[in-house]
């Protein structure tokens, strides 16, 4: 049996739980052994985008130690996830067990098509669902092939949903434009990262999505922000939630 | 950090429907390039290929400098060498005052908007008339530049009429594109007919040959050089590429990148000055140097100026290239600015959401969202940041840094805020909250939830029943 450090991002353990949740059922329903080691806390990504490196070091050191003897480290967030693959060398590079960290950790969705190799999963999810490619795991991960890129398509998180039965993926106009969260830029920007995602919104609309849904809930917490606000009939879950086969 | 992008995003996107209107417009050429990309099936290719032709370039730059000035005199031009922008500009004055100059027609050139060369030469008595369109449009509006490819993508067109009312004495309230580029058209034929000189920018220069191409799409630097006598080149000293042969790889590149055509309408050609009259190449420095002495943001150099990065920019969009308060907006000018004067510019590589979408489409490679990251870090470290983001990075680390620190302060902010009144949470203070709605704070973290899921060893159950409790969440 895959035993599977679970990496969840500091927000989604506070704010999300639901998230974490459906993230332990997913996984242990296609047999991994999960373990979520408490020690964890943030992967300090908020501190590296502010450019507070020193503020960021810490959280990188202490993040090794804790999930270095795991066989694999599986997050639900591609941004948290791209983080530790492609920003933690800074801190880490030559520390024992810190290229094999990075190489063994996986955003959710791609665990299960490259390591789990998934290939059916049981559930129904019969509604017009909208996938926001959240930037980080697109551009940074390459869970999906990008519009900017010329070669093959393909999208590992879009491959997963549509073996759920009943799922409709909607065209979108403009299938992996930035919703506009940012991190801190949501709130230094506020003005221009919410008329992003008001436009991200309004794309799903005009496609007939009854439920949005990414691969992060960072971007899902923003995009969910302005819905609310704005009472459109728009329901937002994280993939894991539908993965893990949310009746609804 | 004097000029902040922030506050002038917010004054462009208040007015909703032209922001809206402004990025529909860059989209629909971002799209257009999208088309002509993929009618190349080599394109990813061709980017490595010009990626690594412009690294090569630059690692010996100085020797190709050299080679390039040796060829270019040797076809009979006159080469100078500007250290900065006041250098280049006393060159450039030096070169028309000697031949009487008073009338100069320049074709775009964003070094000498960087240089600030108009205002200059005006100051000392010489007409300057830019004939690219856009441009033309922006020098009567008094205005700079928004974007280095479409200098007046910010104008709509009734916004060019009202200009050209003003200025060419078109009919009022006209704005239809053909009568008003026909307009454009008679005016600058007159200019074109008057000048005493021409400039042009230099998009490409030949190290192997001493020649340097010139694009554009409205034939005005054929024109404004090729009646007059006396032509200036004003080039930045990374415009080099070593042979002829690279030129192609370039060429595909610039167009379908910058506006989704295959090539520009017009790929001037200069070796050398023609039969009578007087070729001058200047070469700028002004910071080059400095970038290419910097392992992190060397490969800024590369950049061919096409503006693809402007027209995929989510931000850029829906700010305007005039809320970046520089020559050059968008993500490069947000890395460009900065190495020119990082306390000025300081807030530019935080107009940006990481998104990586200018990355992906830059058509030399240049890795734009790491290197604004890049320069966060420097900013942070030059003690540059705002001391608001500095402390409150600092506080979020030592939070952060302790698991039971931070289990804490979930804790409490999930106590706590739901129920605190709705003013004191949604006001001026909450940045967040002034279009969108805070999370719904559940009663639990993910990390109860599971101990009690272990204990009770059936995560299966808790968990299902959080997800139906979950949907049951208030709705604002």
């Amino acid at each position: 049996m895959l035993r599977v450090g679970l990496f969840i991002p500091c927000y989604v353990d506070q704010l999300f739980p639901q998230v974490g949740m459906a993230t332990v059922r997913l996984l242990e329903r296609l047999g991994v052994e999960v373990d979520f080691p408490e020690a964890q806390t943030c992967c300090g990504q908020p501190m590296a985008n502010t450019g507070c490196t020193d503020e960021a070091r810490p959280l990188a050191v202490k993040f090794l130690q804790i999930f270095k003897d795991y066989e694999y480290v599986v997050c639900p967030s591609g941004s948290c996830a791209a983080m530790v693959r492609h920003h933690y060398a800074e801190y880490l590079a030559g520390q024992p067990g810190f290229e094999e960290l990075r190489g063994k950790t996986y955003e959710l969705c791609e665990f299960l098509t490259d390591v789990l190799k998934v290939d059916k999963l049981p559930g129904r999810f019969p509604y017009r669902v909208g996938l926001h490619q959240s930037c980080h795991g697109l551009r940074e991960l390459r869970l999906g092939s990008s519009s900017e890129i010329v070669g093959p398509a393909f999208g590992k998180a879009r491959q997963l949903l549509e073996l759920i039965d009943g799922v409709e993926l909607v065209p979108l106009e403009r299938p992996d434009e930035c919703c506009g969260f940012g991190g801190t830029f949501a709130v230094n920007e506020a003005a221009i990262s919410a008329m992003m995602g008001q436009d991200r919104v309004r794309d799903h609309e005009q496609a007939g999505a009854e439920v949005l849904t990414a691969n992060d809930m960072s971007c899902l917490m923003h995009l969910d922000g302005l819905i609310r606000r704005e009472g459109k009939p728009i329901r937002v879950l994280h993939i894991a939630e539908i993965l893990a086969g949310a009746e609804t | 950090m004097s000029a902040d992008h922030a506050a002038a995003a917010a004054a462009f996107v208040a007015d909703e429907p032209r922001t809206h209107w402004h990025d529909g417009a860059l989209w629909f050429v971002r799209a257009k390039r999208d088309k002509a990309a993929q009618s190349l099936p080599e394109w990813e290719l061709l980017r490595e290929t010009a990626s690594q032709i412009k690294g090569h370039t630059i690692s010996q730059l100085a020797d190709y400098l050299e080679q390039f000035e040796r060829n270019a005199v040797r076809l009979g031009a006159q080469v100078h060498w500007a250290r900065n922008a006041a250098e280049h500009n006393e060159i450039v004055l030096g070169i028309l005052e000697r031949h009487g100059v008073k009338r100069l027609v320049k074709s775009k050139s964003m070094l000498t908007e960087e240089c600030h060369l108009n205002p200059f030469l005006e100051q000392h008595g010489i007409a300057v008339v830019d004939t690219d369109l856009g441009e033309r449009i922006v020098q009567l509006a008094g205005e700079a530049p928004s974007h280095i490819v479409l200098p007046a993508i910010h104008k709509k067109k009734e916004d060019v009429g009202e200009i050209f009312h003003r200025h060419l004495h078109t009919a009022a309230g006209a704005s239809d594109p053909k009568y008003l580029a026909e307009a454009a058209r008679q005016h600058l034929r007159e200019k074109f007919m008057e000048a005493d000189a021409g400039l042009t920018g230099v998009n490409f220069a030949i190290a192997e040959t001493g020649g340097f191409v010139v694009c554009t799409n409205e034939g005005n630097a054929d024109l404004g050089v090729s009646l007059p006598k006396l032509h200036v080149a004003s080039m930045g000293i990374e415009k080099l590429i070593p042979r002829a042969a690279d030129l192609g790889v370039f060429l595909r590149l610039l167009a379908r990148s910058a506006t989704g055509q295959p090539i520009t309408t017009y790929s001037s050609h200069f070796h050398g000055p023609r039969p009578g009259g007087e070729l001058h190449i200047v070469l700028v420095d002004n910071g080059r140097s400095e970038i290419l002495a910097s392992d992190e943001f060397r490969r800024s150099l590369n950049c061919i100026r096409c503006g693809a990065c402007m027209n995929t920019c989510p931000v850029y969009r829906r700010s305007g290239g005039h809320s970046y308060g520089t020559t050059v907006p968008g993500p490069i000018g947000s890395i460009l600015a900065p190495a020119r004067d990082a306390a000025a510019h300081g807030s530019l590589p935080f107009a940006c959401s990481l998104c990586g979408s200018c990355t992906d489409v830059c058509p030399v490679k240049i890795d734009l969202h790491h290197q604004l990251l890049a320069w966060r870090k420097e900013i942070a470290h030059r003690g540059l940041l705002p001391r608001s983001k500095r402390w409150s990075m600092k506080l979020a680390s030592l939070v952060l840094g302790n698991s039971r620190l931070y289990t804490l302060a979930g804790k409490l902010a999930r106590a706590i805020v739901p129920r605190l009144p709705r003013f004191m949470i949604y006001n001026r203070l909450n940045a967040w909250g002034q279009k969108r709605e805070l999370p719904v704070f559940p009663q639990q973290s993910f990390r109860e939830l599971y101990r009690l899921s272990r204990e009770q060893g059936n995560g299966e159950q808790v968990a299902t029943d959080f997800t139906d409790a979950a949907d049951e969440r208030p709705k604002a």
